[in-house]
């Protein structure tokens, strides 16, 4: 039961990240009508950004949180200002294909300097507080052992989720958001920012990605292809859940992650290819997806 | 969807004969090049990924479906196509035809699958399907995972044709290139080709005129992955290999990226493309992973200054179809 539980949790932390990056597709899908083949280079940036800010800058786990998506963000708005913006009105497939070259160059650039294997990023030890130790250690909760830098993660992402949920459902900035995605020249003639927004909106769905990137690095290792492969099972949790709702994004992504921790139990062979086998499952059954439009 | 080719031309008779006088300059060009001393392995090679990126374009450029998943026909049918002549020692032709026959069954089954969604849904499902294949190619014994499948023998061709010569090879490959060729062009300005270039341009209104549109493209997308799949065959016996690099998704990437190149939608574009992609890859070789950063750079440039592709540009200065 030990090794179930733990492959639960191992799933329940893949969730969160496939939740976090099929988010933020679905936010910038729903605006920039791109799918951002980038977005699994742009999670690798954020684990190197908070690589490099304790390497060379001393600054901890905490302020990586913050810094990174942040960094990781602005130069997603870059990008986007400087080159998605212009294929506006193309067909979607040059989307695909331009932020795919980009993907390219970030992850070749990194691996050059980094090589192929994996760079420790320690789970942080502050602030101690009596006998914690920051995230490392783990509780013993009578039927398993729960490391809390893992336990750390899945809450902090859910929390996450449900944050930008709420931003883009319940507020006004959502509000107009939405609307802009609806009809951006209506929106315009309401004196709103449009592409202002676009701008912020591929900021914040680079943002979500860096931030999981941050979250991965203690326990994956920060790689230069720590993206490449998983973006294609993000690709595939999309196009199981569709990019309609953020919060089928949001459950989907979670649910997908403890079924492959599942299988890691039952049948570890098939760990690798479960979420793939079920995308061809949806697809035969229910073709437009499980909440989304067809598209 | 009618971004992606902006300025097809009507097939008139003068369309016609441009195509064939380029056709038939290809055709001697590329005869003439074991007598030239060129490297005919390279040659080879860019005929095996220029057939390969010919049933891609098919596809994209007349079907307006991008797959992202090619590899796992050029993978499926080289690891059937090896494996049939190392360890059950078949004929050449034998392995060819056991090659062509599992990409086929694979396109079969893989276009049911994707054809239910369009657009950028298709793009991500064929991209899937590859990775599942990828994966399932990593643990299954026969294709010696990471090691692949090595030393294939090359053997007799029809019994007379010694595969083991470089020359004999070379026209054998052309040959088929050519076959391969021939049969897209044919099939692009068939009645066939004409009903899918109207489902590219407006898949509803080709649905309100009674057509099919899902077999149609089901059809395209198996003629293509087939043909792929020979690609891969024959590439065996130039590569005397097979292995997990021509199943990754990068592989994937680099036919998309050679078809860009070209030109997506033009007859002879994927076939310059290749050949530009497989000397870059020669000569860059020893720059490491900047041979990536240089695609992708390439994939940028294309995207945002160059969408017609090298041919699709002369092309469009000469106001021909090409």
């Amino acid at each position: 039961m030990q090794a179930l539980y733990a492959q639960l949790l191992v799933g329940l932390i893949n969730g969160s990240f496939y939740a976090l990056l099929s988010l933020g597709l679905a936010v910038i899908f729903g605006m920039l009508n791109i799918i951002n083949f980038a977005h699994g280079a742009l999670y690798m940036m954020g684990a190197f950004c908070s690589y490099f800010l304790l390497q060379y800058l001393g600054i901890g786990y905490w302020w990586a949180l913050l810094i990174a998506p942040i960094v990781v963000g602005i130069f997603g708005m870059i990008l986007e200002r400087t080159m998605l913006q212009w294929l506006t009105g193309l067909d979607h497939l040059y989307g695909l294909l331009l932020t795919f070259g980009i993907a390219l160059i970030v992850q070749g650039v990194f691996q050059n300097y980094f090589g192929s294997s994996g760079l420790p990023y320690a789970i942080p030890d502050y602030p101690q507080v009596g006998d914690w130790r920051g995230l490392q250690g783990g509780i013993n909760l009578g039927f398993m052992f729960l490391p809390i830098y893992r336990g750390w993660v899945v809450i902090f992402s859910l929390i996450v989720c449900i944050a930008t949920w709420y931003l883009i459902e319940k507020t006004r900035l959502g509000a107009n958001l939405r609307a802009a995605t609806e009809n951006p020249t209506l929106v315009r003639a309401f004196g709103i920012n449009v592409p202002r927004m676009i701008t912020l909106t591929y900021g914040l769905g680079v943002g979500l990605a860096a931030l999981a990137g941050v979250l991965s690095a203690p326990i994956n290792q920060v790689r230069p292809l720590m993206g490449a492969d998983l973006i294609i099972v993000v690709f595939a949790v999309v196009v199981i859940g569709g990019m309609g709702s953020i919060m089928g994004s949001i459950i989907t992504g979670f649910a997908l992650g403890v079924i492959e921790g599942l299988t890691k139990y039952f049948y570890p062979e098939a760990s690798n290819t479960v979420v793939f086998v079920l995308m061809v499952l949806v697809l035969l059954i229910k073709p437009a997806g499980l909440t989304g439009r067809a598209a | 969807m009618s971004a992606l080719t902006d300025d097809t031309l009507p097939a008139t008779p003068r369309v016609l004969r441009d195509e064939i006088i380029v056709f038939a300059a290809m055709a001697l060009l590329l005869a003439s090049v074991p007598f030239t001393g060129i490297y005919p392995f390279f040659v080879m090679q860019a005929l095996c990924f220029a057939l390969l990126a010919c049933a891609f374009n098919l596809l994209i450029g007349y079907g307006g479906l991008l797959s992202f998943g090619h590899a796992m026909f050029l993978g499926t049918a080289g690891y059937c196509t090896a494996h049939a002549l190392k360890v059950w020692g078949t004929s050449p032709e034998i392995g060819i035809l056991i090659g062509v026959v599992a990409a086929a069954a694979l396109s079969v089954v893989t276009g049911f699958i994707s054809i239910r969604r369009q657009g950028i849904y298709f793009s991500m499902i064929t991209l899937a399907l590859s990775q599942l294949l990828y994966f399932i190619y990593l643990q299954a014994p026969f294709t010696h995972g990471e090691d692949g499948i090595q030393g294939i023998p090359q053997g007799y061709l029809f019994g007379i044709f010694n595969l083991a010569k470089p020359t004999v090879l070379y026209y054998v490959v052309l040959a088929g290139f050519l076959g391969g060729f021939l049969l897209i062009y044919r099939t692009i300005n068939s009645p066939f080709g004409e009903v899918l270039k109207s489902i590219r341009e407006n898949e509803q209104r080709a649905i309100s005129l009674g057509y099919k549109t899902d077999q149609y493209k089901l059809m395209a997308f198996i003629l293509s992955g087939t043909l792929a799949g020979f690609a891969g065959s024959l590439k065996v016996f130039v590569a005397q290999n097979a292995s997990l690099t021509d199943v990754h998704w990068t592989m994937s990437g680099e036919i998309v990226l050679m078809t860009l190149v070209g030109g997506l939608g033009t007859i002879f574009g994927p076939v310059v493309g290749a050949f530009i992609i497989i000397a870059m890859q020669q000569y860059l070789a020893g720059f490491g992973q900047w041979v990536t950063v240089i695609q992708g750079v390439i994939f940028v440039a294309c995207v945002l200054t160059f969408r017609r592709g090298i041919i699709g540009e002369i092309a469009h200065f000469l106001r021909r179809s090409l």
